[in-house]
């Protein structure tokens, strides 16, 4: 039994990546991830990712924005204390747009940012679980999981034969722990 | 695909022989990972020093009021409130950069828009500094929030101006931090991974794990899009407000419908010039010359023609509509810029604003490194006395003569702007010292589509129209980052 725990294949170019993704899938072999150091696009495509739902959650947060801090508005000058101004309306929507608008964007930003950062798992301290050190310089790394993904040898023939720059057995699922 | 070929005729964003991705983290990460150099330390000194008087002039205004200050009865704004607009306008080109022309898919915004951000938020700092050094009283800053309070509640105004402007600038800063800290992750993850022991522990917590993986990637993208797309009409929304300061007052000078999309103008006019007057000297210092280059400055000098005469159009206008208006008293505000005892603030300020960026209209002057620093300091400047015109001029010649009067600063007000300046300064060069002043990641997606070589290895292929080819050539001549004795034939 190899003690291997995952195959890297380390690619220094993007579109030799991407060929790389394809040989694999023609071979039936599933890719664990894929580490670059760029956002690479058609990558999504080929291994089925689906459009992200982040813009849902950016617009819900919008919505609550704008409806938390116009309901502050009417209760505050509208409701709780109305003022007399020149003998104008109380409940003056014009007057109202300006901190509506700024809340319905800071809530956007925040909510979905965070989102973001809670779907993803990311947040301060947070262990980098790093596969390897160069795939956020200029490695484009694709892992393959090695549990069951056997033999060994055909992936690492497979990735040598699409491009691969250097091939890795990592004995370690991530290589950044100390 | 990754990479797509870029027509031949679009001028290169990335210049250089051998640019590799490898070497564009090793060009970028040079004065992170590295001691700072002689330059970084002579301008830090200078810097700090100034921050220094700032905390100093600060202090003082705080222990004694804005009593310390050079106003009267009749100029209740003077040099602060023209502090905190010239700053904020300078803030605004780095969102503009960031988001409107993410959203334009301008690919020359990739090697510039992490310095303009940071401009940003440092602007955005110094700004708010003013604002609460003018309260007087800065603890009183919590009475602009709409908190429970022992006097009713009495709540604040939503009304007014001024609240909005709370609200303005408080969301625009946070947003603006947000989205440059959020575009930030990648590339500290970069550094993490090349470094070792204790700085390898401080970037490890600030790049929140990042790994680069792919759904990560995707999100992001996703997630820069919507905050590029929320910022920009915030951008636009935080400098209308601020106009809105003035506009909604019945002050001659003060009280014009033409306000919010002059002083939007205005501040990505003075912002760029900023951007200008910081990233010439940034490339040379760290030899960036292959990622922010000769197109750089010449499209920002571009935006600067542009912005520079719409404030332009919108100077004319004003004179105009005071004309046409009949009003008397707005007719003397502008008479009074020309032929009142401020006449020279006025010149200052369409001389430099106007006049002076007319000549951006030559190829020349745009491609000169020397002489585009030097008119961005003009622009500055210009946009200063913008300002102080607005504010101060417009307020010494009230509507009673008895009350007419003048401003002079005392050596607080000029500390304090002095000093506000030197805080910048600090900040940014902090800033290059720590932290990629360019995006990493995002040049990288240059490379291979956008690049110098890219296009060579496209002549070298051939199956390129001649003309296209000539016109390509003639456009490299004014880079001053390109051999072009390897064009020759």
């Amino acid at each position: 039994m190899s003690s291997t725990k995952f195959i890297l294949g380390l690619f220094d170019d993007p579109d030799v990546l991407l060929h790389g993704i394809d040989e694999l899938k023609k071979n039936s072999v599933p890719i664990y991830d894929v580490y670059t150091p760029m956002p690479i696009h058609g990558i999504e495509d080929k291994l089925g990712v689906k459009p992200s739902r982040l813009g849902y959650a950016a617009f819900m947060f919008g919505i609550l924005g704008g409806t938390t801090i116009f309901s502050i508005v009417y209760y505050t000058l509208v409701h709780d204390w109305p003022m007399n101004i020149g003998g104008k309306p109380a409940f003056a929507v014009p007057d109202f747009i300006p901190a509506t608008f700024e809340w319905t964007v800071l809530f956007t930003a925040f909510g979905m940012t965070i989102t973001f950062f809670f779907a993803t798992h990311l947040f301060p301290g947070r262990a980098p679980r790093v596969m390897d050190l160069r795939a956020t310089d200029d490695r484009f790394v694709i892992a393959i999981d090695a549990k069951g993904n056997v033999p060994h040898e055909d992936i690492t023939n497979i990735l040598r034969d699409a491009g691969a720059v250097e091939i890795k057995h990592n004995d370690r699922k991530y290589v950044s722990y100390e | 695909m990754a990479s797509h070929h870029e027509s031949i005729i679009r001028e290169p964003l990335v210049t250089g022989e051998n640019i590799t991705y490898a070497k564009v983290t090793d060009d970028i990460l040079k004065p992170v990972e590295n001691m700072p150099n002689k330059a970084w330390w002579i301008g830090f000194t200078v810097a700090s020093l100034g921050a220094l008087l700032w905390v100093f002039a600060v202090s003082w205004t705080f222990w004694y009021g804005i009593g310390s200050w050079g106003l009267n009865k009749t100029v209740g704004w003077a040099w602060d409130i023209t502090g905190f607009v010239w700053w904020v306008g300078i803030g605004h080109a780095g969102t503009l950069i960031s988001a409107i022309l993410l959203l334009f898919r301008q690919n020359w915004r990739n090697s510039i828009n992490r310095s303009a951000e940071a401009m940003t938020i440092f602007a955005v700092i110094c700004a708010a500094s003013y604002i609460v050094c003018h309260m007087g009283r800065p603890w009183m800053a919590v009475y602009s929030l709409p908190l429970p309070n022992q006097y009713g509640s009495l709540w604040v105004n939503f009304n007014s101006p001024l609240i909005w402007d709370v609200f303005a600038i408080s969301t625009y800063f946070s947003v603006s931090l947000l989205f440059w800290y959020t575009g930030l992750l990648p590339d500290l993850a970069t550094i993490r991974d090349r470094a070792t022991g204790i700085r390898r522990r401080i970037y490890s917590i600030a790049s929140f794990g990042w790994t680069g993986s792919l759904k990560t990637w995707q999100r992001f993208e996703t997630v820069c899009l919507i905050l590029a797309g929320v910022s920009t009409p915030l951008v636009l929304s935080v400098h209308t407000i601020v106009s809105m300061d003035f506009a909604t007052s019945l002050e001659p000078g003060w009280h014009t419908t033409i306000f919010p999309p002059y002083f939007v103008a205005g501040a990505i006019f003075s912002g760029f010039a900023m951007v200008q007057t910081l990233l010439l000297v940034v490339r040379k210092v760290l030899g960036l010359e292959n990622y922010i280059t000769m197109f750089h400055i010449e499209a920002m000098n571009k935006i600067i023609l542009v912005t520079g005469s719409i404030v332009g159009v919108a100077y004319l206008t004003e004179f105009f509509i005071a004309y046409y208006s009949g009003g008397e008293y707005e007719q003397y505000t502008f008479l009074n810029r020309f032929i009142g005892p401020y006449w020279w603030a006025g010149c200052m300020m369409y001389g430099c604003n106007v006049l002076m960026t007319q000549l951006m209209w030559f190829k020349k002057i745009r491609t000169n490194i020397h002489v585009s620093w030097v008119l961005s300091i003009v622009v500055n400047i210009g946009m200063w006395f913008e300002r102080f015109v607005i504010i101060v001029t417009s307020l010494h010649r009230d509507f009673i003569p008895s009350s007419w009067a003048m401003f002079y600063p005392t050596w607080i007000d000029v500390s304090i702007f002095i000093g506000s300046i030197g805080l910048f300064f600090t900040m940014f060069l902090l800033f290059i010292r720590v932290l990629p002043s360019i995006a990493m990641a995002e040049v990288k997606l240059l490379l291979k589509s956008s690049s110098e070589q890219a296009k060579k290895k496209l002549m070298a292929e051939g199956h390129l129209e001649p003309q296209q080819v000539e016109f390509y050539k003639e456009s490299l001549t004014k880079f001053d980052s390109v051999e072009l004795a390897d064009y020759k034939k």
